[in-house]
C-alpha cells in the first residue's frame, strides 16, 4: 500500500515535471475550453485540448443546434465562444451576432450592425468575406468590408469605439481577422487587386486611436525599418529597399497587404503575418524584387518596428501571396532545439523557419508543384523554374495555379501527433501576361487566368504533415479545393469542411473517415470546439459557400465564362450541382 | 358603402397598370464622363435615350460605378438588360455590331512640339509618360513599354476616384496640361472629350503600332446584353443600322477619335442590309 503510495508520488512528480516542460513550448498553451480568437492562441495552433469527442465516439456526434445568418455570400470566420456567449460575424453587411449558449438552442442575445457602406461590395476582389473577430478585456474586435475597425462591448452589444483605417475609392477593403496584444488590435487592409499599397496598423485597444501603421511597400520610414532590422539573408539587407527594388514611383501602388494571419510569441515579443502579391500582374511592368510584398515580417507589436523579414517569392511571377498562416512551435530539428515558426506559403511550399531570426531551416513542397526548383538555404533564396516564369506570354500547366498550393484557409497542429494538418488546393493555370480588366474607358479584353485540377484530377487535399521530417505522413483527397480551416483536438480528431457541403472529422494519426455530416451549403470557414456551461464538448461551424473559390456560386457566376473570378470559375463549374448559397451555423456534441 | 373602399383599390390598381409599359432597362456609371453621368449628359447617355425612342421604351438606368466585375454585378446580374460601350469582341456578353471605333493615343501640349505617335520613339526613354492605371494595372500600350524597358517612365493615374469627385479620368489630361508629366498615353475619348475643356491647346495622336502581340490598341464599341438575350440584341442592332448616321455625329460632337476606315461604317454593305 505505502509502496504504491510513493510510487503514485514519483510517478505524479515526473509526470508533472514532464508536463511543465511540456507547457514551456509555445505550441501547449493554456487552455479553459472557450475560443477567443480565430486561431484559439497566438501560436495559431487552433488546438484544443478537450477529449470529450475523440476517435472511437465521434460517429455518434449530432447536430446539437444551428442558427442561421440570413445572408448568402461566403461565410469565412471562425464563431468565438467567451463567457458562455458564442460571437458570429458575417459577410457584408457585417453584422455581430452574439447566442447565449447557457439556454436550449443558443438564442439570440443581441446582433450589433455597423451599417458599411454598399458601394464597398464593389472593391471587395474575392466576395464581401469577413474572417471573424477577435475577444480581449470585455470587448469583441473586428473589420469591416468599408475598411472600419469596431470594439463592441462583448455583454452589450454597444458600439465602444469605430475607427476608420482606409479608404474604398482607393480600393481598400478589409477582411481579415484581428489579433489583439498587449492592448493593441492589429490589422491589416485588403485590395491588392486595386493598386492598393499594403499595411499592417495598430490600435489602441480602448480608445481606437492609430498608434502605428507599417507599410509593405516605400523607403524604411514607412516600412518601420530602423536600427533594429536585422534580417537573416543578405538579399533582405540595405537601406529602402521597399523603394529600391521597384521602378520609378511604382511602389506607390505595389500591393503587400495584410490582409490575413498574425501570431505572436509573448516570449520572443515578435509578431508576425505575411504580405501580398504585387502588382501590376504582368511582372515585365515591374522589373526588380518588388520588396517587401510576399514577404514575412517579424515586428515589435509595442512600436511597430521590423526585426528581421524573409521573402518568400521576390518578383512574384504566380499571384503567390506570403499572407497563409504562422504556426509557432518549438520543435527539435536535426537534435537541436528550435524556435520555429511553420508557413505553408501559396508557393506550395512548407517553411519552417527559426522564428527569432528568420532563418529558413527547411521549405519542402506540402501541394503539386513546378513553379520552383529548390529554395537555397544558404541564400534563402528560392530558385524558380524557368519555363514557368511568366511575363508578357502565355504559359500552360503552371501548379499550383493562383490561390497556390493553399490560400489562407488556416492550418491546424496538435502537439499530440506532431502533425500539421493542412487543407489545400490541387489546382493548377494557364497564365497571360494580360490581365482582363474590362470597364468603361478601358476596353481591354485580355485573355485571363484559366484553372483546372492538378495531377489525379481531385482539386483539393486534406494533408498531415510531419514539420520535424518535412514531408506529408498522409493525405485525403476532395473532389473541390479544401477550403476551410482545420480544427485538431486532445480527442485526436481532425474537423475540416468541404465546399460540397460536408462537415467531416478524420483520425489525427492516420487520416481515417471518422464521421460527416451534410450541412446546406459548402464551408469555406474555420471550424472550432468549445466546452459548453453543461460541460459538454462542442464542434461549431458556420456553412455557406463563397469567397473567391466559391463566387460562382455566392456571385451567380455564369460558368460558361471560365476567367470570371480571376480565372477561378473555369476549375469550379460544376460546384453549382452541388452547393446552394446560405449562411448557417451548425453546432454539434455527443448525444 | 362598398364604393367607398373600391376607389382606392382602383386608384392603386391603375398607376400599376401604367407601369407595365415597355422598359429598356440600362446599367450606366454616374460619373464617368464622356461615356454617362448621372445628369444625362454623356455620349452612352444619348445614345441610351435614343434606344429606348427606338423601342417606344421607356429609359431606366440603375447607376452603378464601373469598376472590377461591374458586369458581374450589373447586367449579369439582372439589375438591367443593357450595358452600352462595351469592346465588341467582349465574348462574356452579347454583343451588338460596333457603333464605333477608336484608338489608344498619345496626348501633348501643342506647345511642347514633341509629336510623338510610336510606342517605339527612342525619345520616350527621357520623358515621364502618363498612363491609366486600371486597378492595379496599366492601360494596355504599358505592355509594349515594359518590353523596351520603359516601366521606369510611367506614371500611373487612377481611372478610380472619390465616389464625389467628378471625372476621375480626367486628371491624367489635367497632368499634361500642367506638365506633370510630358506626355500622356490613354484612350481616345478621354483625350478627345477632355482635351477640348482644357485652357491650352493640346495634340492628339493615334499610337503606332496598332497592336502589341495579341493585344490590340483599337477596340471596337458596341452595346451589350446577356447572352441568349437574342431577340433584344436583334431590336437593339436594328435602331443602332437605322440612326446609323445620326449616332456617327453624336460620336463626333463628344470629340472621340476615330479611325478613318470607321468614318464609312453607315454606308457599310453589313449596315446596309440591315436597314432593308
Amino acid at each position: 500500500m505505502r509502496e504504491s503510495q510513493t510510487y503514485l508520488y514519483v510517478t505524479l512528480a515526473v509526470t508533472m515535471l514532464f508536463a511543465r516542460a511540456a507547457f514551456s513550448q509555445i505550441q501547449n498553451q493554456p487552455d479553459d475550453g472557450q475560443w477567443i480568437m480565430p486561431a484559439k492562441n497566438f501560436a495559431s495552433t487552433r488546438y484544443s485540448t478537450l477529449a470529450q469527442i475523440n476517435t472511437s465516439n465521434v460517429k455518434n456526434l449530432k447536430l446539437a443546434w444551428s442558427f442561421s445568418t440570413g445572408l448568402t455570400k461566403g461565410h469565412e470566420a471562425a464563431p468565438l465562444v467567451v463567457n458562455n456567449t458564442m460571437y458570429v460575424v458575417t459577410p457584408w453587411p457585417n453584422l455581430l451576432y452574439a447566442l447565449d449558449l447557457t439556454k436550449p438552442g443558443g438564442p439570440l442575445k443581441w446582433i450589433y450592425s455597423p451599417h458599411p457602406s454598399a458601394s464597398a461590395q464593389g472593391v471587395a476582389c474575392c466576395d464581401v468575406v469577413n474572417r471573424g473577430a477577435a475577444y480581449y478585456n470585455g470587448k469583441i474586435y473586428y473589420n469591416t468590408l468599408d475598411n472600419h475597425t469596431v470594439a463592441i462591448d462583448a455583454n452589450t452589444g454597444k458600439e465602444l469605439w469605430k475607427t476608420r483605417l482606409g479608404d474604398i475609392n482607393i480600393g481598400e477593403s478589409m477582411t481579415m481577422a484581428p489579433l489583439v496584444v498587449k492592448g493593441k488590435v492589429l490589422v491589416g487592409n485588403s485590395g491588392g487587386e486595386f493598386g492598393v499599397r499594403g499595411w499592417l496598423s495598430a490600435l489602441d485597444a480602448n480608445t481606437g486611436k492609430l498608434l502605428w501603421r507599417a507599410y509593405a511597400t516605400g523607403p524604411d520610414k514607412d516600412v518601420l525599418i530602423g536600427a533594429s532590422f536585422k534580417p537573416f539573408y543578405e538579399q533582405n539587407r540595405g537601406n529602402d529597399l521597399g523603394e529600391k527594388t521597384w521602378q520609378g514611383e511604382q511602389w506607390k501602388i505595389g500591393g503587400g497587404a495584410g490582409w490575413s494571419w498574425i501570431s505572436y510569441d509573448p516570449d520572443l515579443d515578435l509578431i508576425y503575418y505575411g504580405t501580398a502579391n504585387p502588382g501590376p500582374w504582368n511582372p515585365e511592368q515591374r522589373p526588380g524584387d518588388n520588396k517587401w510584398t510576399c514577404t514575412l515580417f517579424a515586428r515589435r507589436p509595442g512600436t511597430g518596428e521590423a526585426i528581421w523579414a524573409y521573402q518568400f517569392n521576390p518578383h512574384d511571377n504566380h499571384d503567390y501571396d506570403g499572407v497563409n498562416e504562422n504556426i509557432l512551435l518549438d520543435l527539435t530539428i536535426r537534435g537541436r532545439a528550435r524556435k520555429v515558426l511553420a508557413h505553408p506559403d501559396r508557393n506550395a511550399r512548407m517553411y519552417i523557419i527559426e522564428r527569432a531570426t528568420g532563418e529558413v531551416l527547411s521549405a519542402e513542397p506540402f501541394s503539386n508543384q513546378n513553379t520552383s526548383e529548390s529554395v537555397d538555404l544558404k541564400t534563402g533564396r528560392i530558385k524558380y523554374a524557368d519555363a514557368k516564369s511568366t511575363g508578357f506570354k502565355t504559359v500552360r500547366d503552371i501548379c499550383p495555379a493562383a490561390p497556390g498550393g493553399k490560400d489562407w484557409q488556416p492550418s491546424s497542429y496538435s502537439p499530440r501527433t506532431g502533425f500539421i494538418y493542412i487543407p489545400h488546393n490541387n489546382l493548377c493555370m494557364e497564365y497571360q501576361g494580360v490581365q482582363s480588366n474590362y470597364i468603361a474607358g478601358t476596353p481591354y479584353v485580355g485573355a485571363n487566368v484559366r484553372m483546372y485540377a492538378g495531377p489525379g484530377g481531385h482539386r483539393g487535399e486534406l494533408s498531415a504533415w510531419d514539420p520535424v521530417a518535412a514531408k506529408t505522413v498522409w493525405s485525403v483527397k476532395e473532389t473541390f479545393p479544401a477550403w476551410s480551416g482545420t480544427l485538431v483536438s486532445a480527442g485526436d480528431v481532425v474537423f475540416y469542411g468541404t465546399m460540397d457541403g460536408w462537415f467531416k472529422a478524420v483520425d489525427a494519426r492516420n487520416g481515417a473517415a471518422l464521421w460527416q455530416f451534410k450541412v446546406g451549403s459548402g464551408i469555406v470557414s474555420q471550424p472550432i470546439t468549445y466546452k459548453g456551461p453543461d460541460g459538454k464538448q462542442y464542434v461549431a461551424v458556420l456553412s455557406g459557400v463563397g469567397g473567391w473559390s466559391g463566387a460562382i456560386v455566392s456571385g451567380g457566376l455564369n460558368s460558361k465564362d471560365g476567367t470570371a473570378a480571376l480565372g477561378f470559375v473555369n476549375a469550379m463549374a460544376d460546384l453549382p450541382n452541388f452547393t446552394t448559397t446560405g449562411g448557417m451555423l451548425y453546432v454539434f456534441s455527443l448525444p | 358603402m362598398s364604393f367607398r373602399y373600391l376607389s382606392p383599390l382602383l386608384l392603386l390598381f391603375v398607376p400599376w397598370w401604367g407601369a407595365a409599359a415597355r422598359e429598356l432597362r440600362v446599367c450606366a456609371d454616374p460619373n464617368n464622363l464622356p461615356f454617362s453621368n448621372q445628369a444625362g449628359e454623356g455620349l452612352e447617355n444619348k445614345l441610351a435615350q435614343l434606344l429606348a425612342a427606338g423601342l417606344k421604351a421607356e429609359l431606366k438606368y440603375t447607376w452603378w460605378v464601373q469598376r472590377r466585375s461591374f458586369l458581374k454585378n450589373s447586367l449579369a446580374a439582372g439589375l438591367c438588360d443593357v450595358v452600352l460601350g462595351v469592346p465588341s469582341t467582349l465574348d462574356s456578353v452579347l454583343a451588338t455590331q460596333p457603333y464605333y471605333s477608336s484608338t489608344y493615343v498619345f496626348l501633348e501640349r501643342i506647345d511642347r512640339h514633341l509629336n510623338i505617335s510610336s510606342l517605339n520613339d527612342p525619345r520616350l526613354e527621357q520623358l515621364r509618360i502618363g498612363i491609366h492605371l486600371v486597378g492595379n494595372d496599366y492601360a494596355p500600350p504599358a505592355h509594349l513599354l515594359a518590353r523596351r524597358g520603359l516601366s521606369n517612365r510611367l506614371v500611373g493615374y487612377s481611372l478610380y476616384g472619390e465616389f464625389g469627385v467628378s471625372n476621375p479620368p480626367s486628371r491624367l489630361i489635367g497632368a499634361v496640361v500642367r506638365g506633370d508629366i510630358d506626355v500622356a498615353l490613354l484612350w481616345g475619348p478621354f483625350a478627345g472629350y477632355f482635351s477640348k475643356l482644357q485652357s491650352v491647346p493640346l495634340k492628339i495622336t493615334p499610337v503606332s503600332p496598332a497592336s502589341f502581340m495579341s493585344i490590340p490598341f483599337r477596340y471596337e464599341i458596341s452595346v451589350a446584353v446577356r447572352k441568349g438575350d437574342t431577340e433584344l440584341h436583334d431590336e437593339l442592332e436594328h435602331v443602332l443600322t437605322q440612326a446609323c448616321k445620326t449616332i456617327s455625329a453624336l460620336v463626333a460632337k463628344y470629340g472621340i477619335p476615330q479611325m478613318q476606315e470607321d468614318m464609312a461604317r453607315c454606308d457599310s454593305s453589313h449596315a446596309a442590309s440591315l436597314s432593308q
